[in-house]
This record gives C-alpha cells, structure tokens and sequence, in this order.
C-alpha cells in the first residue's frame, strides 16, 4: 500500500480495496519503525479518529476525491491543540490554539494528518541537520541528508511512510530536498497557497506547496492548498484551477530556456549529465531548447542572504518569552527574561540570521544592506521577465550535488552557496519545481522547471508528461 | 567592512541576544564570514533600479473596519508561560 501514489490510494478507497484506517494504521506502523528521524510529532490517536470519520464518510458515498488519504504535515504550519514547534526549542512547548489556513483546507478535504515533520530550525537550513530534534537521514543513504529545510517531509514521502507531504520554500526548502530525495515538489507563485498560520520566516519570500511522489498527485493537492484567503494579507484573490485537467496536454512546441549560468563552475558534472540527459527527453517529447541568460544570477546569493535575514529578525522579535513558547527559568527582571528565552531557544544558525539582519536593518547600514539588496532583487526579478519573453519554462539543475554527508558543511557560507539554484526565484516571487531527473553515483537527482507568475498547470503539465516517459520517479530506495 | 567584537555585542543585545564572553570570538568571525559574502553588492550598479520589496508589486488590500476576529483570549492565555487576572505575566518592571 505504501508504494501507491495519491491517485491510486484515492481509487483503492473509492473501490473499497482497503479501508482508510488500514492505510493509516499501514503508515503509522512504518513510521514507527523507521530510523529517517523524518517526524517531530506523531499523530496517531489523532489520525486514527481522522480515519474513521473518511471511513463513513466513503461508505455514504460522501467522500472527495482525497478522503482518507494520510500525508505528513510540516512542523511549520499551525495545527489545533497539536504541538507547532517549526523545529525550534523556543516553540517546543507551543500547543497551537488556532489551525492555518492549510492545516484547515487539509482537514476539510478530509485528509488524514498522521504527524508533523521535522524540518530545519525555522525554516533556516539547507541540510536539517539544524533541527532541535536532531537531523533526518536520506532514505536512500543513512549517512546523508535529505536537504532542507522540509527535510522531513521529502524523507517521509522518499522512504514511503506517507503518500505526501507539505513543505514550505523560502529559499529551496520544497525544491532542494525533493531533488535530493528523489521526489516530486513544486514551489507555487507567491501568494498562490495561504501563510495564515505558517510561522514566519521571510515574509516576502516564504510560500506553501506540496511534496508527493508524482506531478499528478501535486497537481490533486494543489486543487486542495492553492486559493485566495483573506486572513493573509498577501495572499493573491485569484481564480484556482483544476490543476488536474491539462496534464494530459501534449508539450509539442514547449520551448526550454536553459541559463548558462546554471550550468557554470561550481556544477557536479555528474548532476549536470543527467540534467542535460532530462532536457534531451523533453526535446525528443517535442520541445525546442534553447540557451539564454540570466546576467544577475550570481547576485542571488548575497541578496538572499541580507532579506531574508532581515525580515527574520523583525519576524522572530515576537518569540520573547512572554505570551507563548519557551521561558528561561526563574528570570530575574523582563531584560534577563528576553535576553534568555531567546539566547535559551533559539539554535547557533538562526542567532547568526537574526544578527545579521538586525545588522543590516541597523542606522548607518540600511542603505548598503537591505535597500541595495533589494534594488538587486529588483534586476534578478527583470532578468526572469527578460528570459519568459522567449521561452515559456527554464530548466536546469536544483542543487549543484547530490546529497552531501551528515555533518559535511562545517560553516554557514559554504551550505548557502549550495543554494545558487534556487534562490532567484524565491526573490522574484515565480513558481518552480523539482522533479526526479535520474541518479549520480546511487543518489538521486533533481531537475529543476521554473516558470513565469501563475504557470502551475504548465510546469505541472510538463512535469506529468516527463513522468509518462521516464520511471525516476517510481525508483524506491533499498529496503522500502 | 568588518565587525569588531565590540560591535558583535551590541547587534547581539539590539537583537535580545547574550553573546558571552567565550563566545564572542567565535560568533565575531562567522558573522564576518557572512558579511563578506555581501561584499559583492556593492560592486553592482543599481543606478535607479528602485528597491523591489513585494514579488508581486500589488498594494495592500484594504477592508471595513469592523471586528472580524472572534474573542479567543483564553485560549491564548492558555499557552503563556505565566499568566493572572486575564493578563500575560513578567518580572515586576516598575516597584
């Protein structure tokens, strides 16, 4: 059962082939055994309550096309009286009184939440060996890691203790860790999915979206998690639509941007072969490829690393100890209060964000940090608007290797060049997927499909029509 | 541009941060590792590129101003660390 992807679990329930409880049972058992270390909470008395309501609801005839169907629920995304720690200490105690808008749009879709799933400390990390509750393992190597930050999530889907999982990017966060885990991930535009509930990390950078094994199960989740919510200011009032309907569209004529830039120094060859090998399927589907350019690219890196630190801080000021979360013990005035809970609960890594950007954002500093980053977040953002004038997707790699060793990267600077793939698009807000490319030395590998604002059915589209004619995505770590 | 040991303390207090003694040395250098990174910014010509602070570029939607949310003061007061008498609790500010 554990093998099924989303579609076919929906027909096994609808058919009466298994119950939804004996899913959720199946998923929780092997989350039970399973040493990924991929869930913070498990949910099961929870799930199993979950599961007998999608069971009645199936025997009535009154069940959707997602009903019953268990996923893994990243630790960022508020649920109701469930412990939302976003991997952090100074959320450990936090028991969410409220659900997020994409907790909600789950339950109400009558999915079944069987645990919340680790993830780097507040969504900063590329590795999630940043976590409070210590690292996950790749599911295809113990020894590695599964990416991050919703390393969790791309392990419990990659080793198969759940169907699907959600994730949130920042930076990579869904994209990074599908490529290294070998699955399927999509970033969706900016505003598209609800941050109502979703602990903040970046504000103008952070969105919400899926990890399953195919495009087509995205595509059944995307229906569920996209939409307009007036709880959050920035989400986009904008019609969702059936993200299932044109993935049987032919890609005849598609045409491919590939920048040269991503395909520079710095690139493992062994990646790049099966990116380029990837790209020659599309051609062969009909595809025209193309090269182009995008001059800014470099400059993604340090502009990531001064807004997204700087929203950080501002973001992060709430956690002080005083109405929820963690509280030093026996603070002697409110300053040592602060100055503890904080210095206490938060992790080395996130310390590092909230300094710089408290830095950056200081008097004196604010023009050559944040104001020139984001005017250089503005010419990346016209380098993509450039480029979609001539192609209609952009390909290339997600990540610049295969996942590294647990405890390989010693310092901050060398895991964030690691993110020169991804980041760019975060700054200009496009949606962008990772899908199973292939393997490098037995490791799996990404490709990444950028597309222009509001382009999910396109790049889930070609995605799905990829995955008619390649099987990377159905390969199954040993053991699994 | 560099950060003295000095500076690192005082971002660390403006941020609600202790860096101790024995660490200051430490967290100085790998903050300075970060800033040199950004160095590169300033070697970019953004001659009247205006600052780009919303992917979108779409303004902030407006919406009558009456009570939309429901009163949940209990619950939250349920999950402070210290609370009495409907409030939040810290260490006496003012004798």
């Amino acid at each position: 059962m554990h093998k099924l992807t989303v579609a076919e679990l929906s027909k096994g329930l609808k058919n009466k082939e298994f119950s939804s409880v004996e899913l959720t049972e199946h998923f929780l058992n092997r989350i039970k055994v399973s040493d990924l270390n991929a869930f913070i909470t498990v949910t099961d008395d929870l799930a199993l309550v979950q599961a007998q309501a999608a069971d009645a609801k199936i025997a009535n005839g009154n069940a959707g096309i997602l009903t019953g169907i268990p996923y893994a629920h990243k630790d960022i995304f508020c649920t109701k009286g469930v412990k939302t720690s976003a991997g952090s200490k100074i959320l450990d105690p936090f028991i969410s009184p409220y659900d997020a808008t994409v907790s909600h749009k789950l339950n109400s879709a009558d999915m079944i939440m069987l645990g919340k799933a680790n993830m780097d400390e507040l969504a900063m990390g590329s590795s999630n060996e940043k976590s409070f509750y210590g690292p996950v393992k790749n599911p295809w190597n113990k020894n590695k890691v599964p990416g991050g930050s919703s390393g969790g999530s791309a392990a419990a889907v990659a080793g198969r203790l759940s169907p699907f999982a959600t994730g949130t990017d920042t930076g990579g966060s869904i994209r990074q860790p599908a490529s290294l885990c070998g699955i399927t991930g999509i970033k969706p535009t900016y505003g598209r999915v609800s941050r109502y509930g979703m602990i903040a990390y970046a504000s103008s950078l952070d969105q919400g979206g899926p990890l399953t094994q195919t495009a087509q199960d995205a595509a059944l989740v995307m229906n569920v998690m996209a939409g307009f919510d007036e709880k959050d200011s920035t989400s986009v009032d904008r019609a969702v639509p059936d993200y299932t309907q044109n993935l049987g569209n032919s890609i005849e004529g598609l045409k491919i941007g590939l920048p040269k830039e991503f395909f520079s120094e710095g690139l493992d060859s062994g990646v790049a072969e099966v990116v380029m090998a990837a790209v020659k399927e599309f051609e062969a589907m009909g595809a025209s490829v193309q090269e182009i350019s995008l001059p800014n690219s470099a400059h993604a890196i340090p502009t990531y690393y001064i807004v997204a630190p700087c929203e950080c801080s501002s973001n992060l000021s709430r956690l002080d100890g005083v109405r929820y979360g963690y509280r030093c013990e026996n603070p002697k005035d409110l300053e040592d209060l602060y100055l503890r809970s904080r210095s206490e609960g938060f992790g080395a890594e996130v310390k590092r964000r909230i300094m710089i950007g408290t830095y950056a954002l200081s008097a004196g500093y604010y023009d050559a940090y944040y104001l020139k980053a984001q005017k250089v977040r503005h010419l990346i953002s016209e380098d993509f608007k450039k480029a979609f004038q001539s192609v209609d997707v952009i390909m290339g790699p997600v990540s610049p290797t295969t996942a590294f060793d647990l405890g390989a990267f010693k310092d901050s600077v060398s895991m964030y060049l690691a993110d020169i793939y991804t980041l760019s698009l975060n700054l200009a807000g496009l949606p962008g997927m990772s899908i199973p490319a292939g393997f490098s030395n037995n490791m799996p590998v990404g490709l990444q499909l950028i597309g222009n604002y509001w382009s999910e059915e396109m790049l889930l589209n070609a995605a799905h029509q990829f995955q008619g004619e390649t099987d990377w995505h159905s390969r199954l770590p040993e053991g699994v | 541009m560099s950060l003295s040991e000095q500076q690192v303390k005082e971002i660390a207090y403006l941020a609600r941060l202790s860096v101790d003694d024995g660490e200051v040395e430490q967290t100085t250098a790998e903050l300075n590792n970060i800033l040199d990174l950004m160095a590169d910014l300033a070697k970019i010509d953004t001659q009247g590129v205006s600052p780009m602070s919303h992917p979108l570029n779409m303004s902030q939607r407006l919406r009558e101003d009456e009570v939309s949310e429901i009163d949940q003061s209990q619950e939250f007061l349920a999950i402070a660390p210290q609370t009495g008498k409907n409030h939040f609790l810290v260490p006496t500010v003012i004798e």
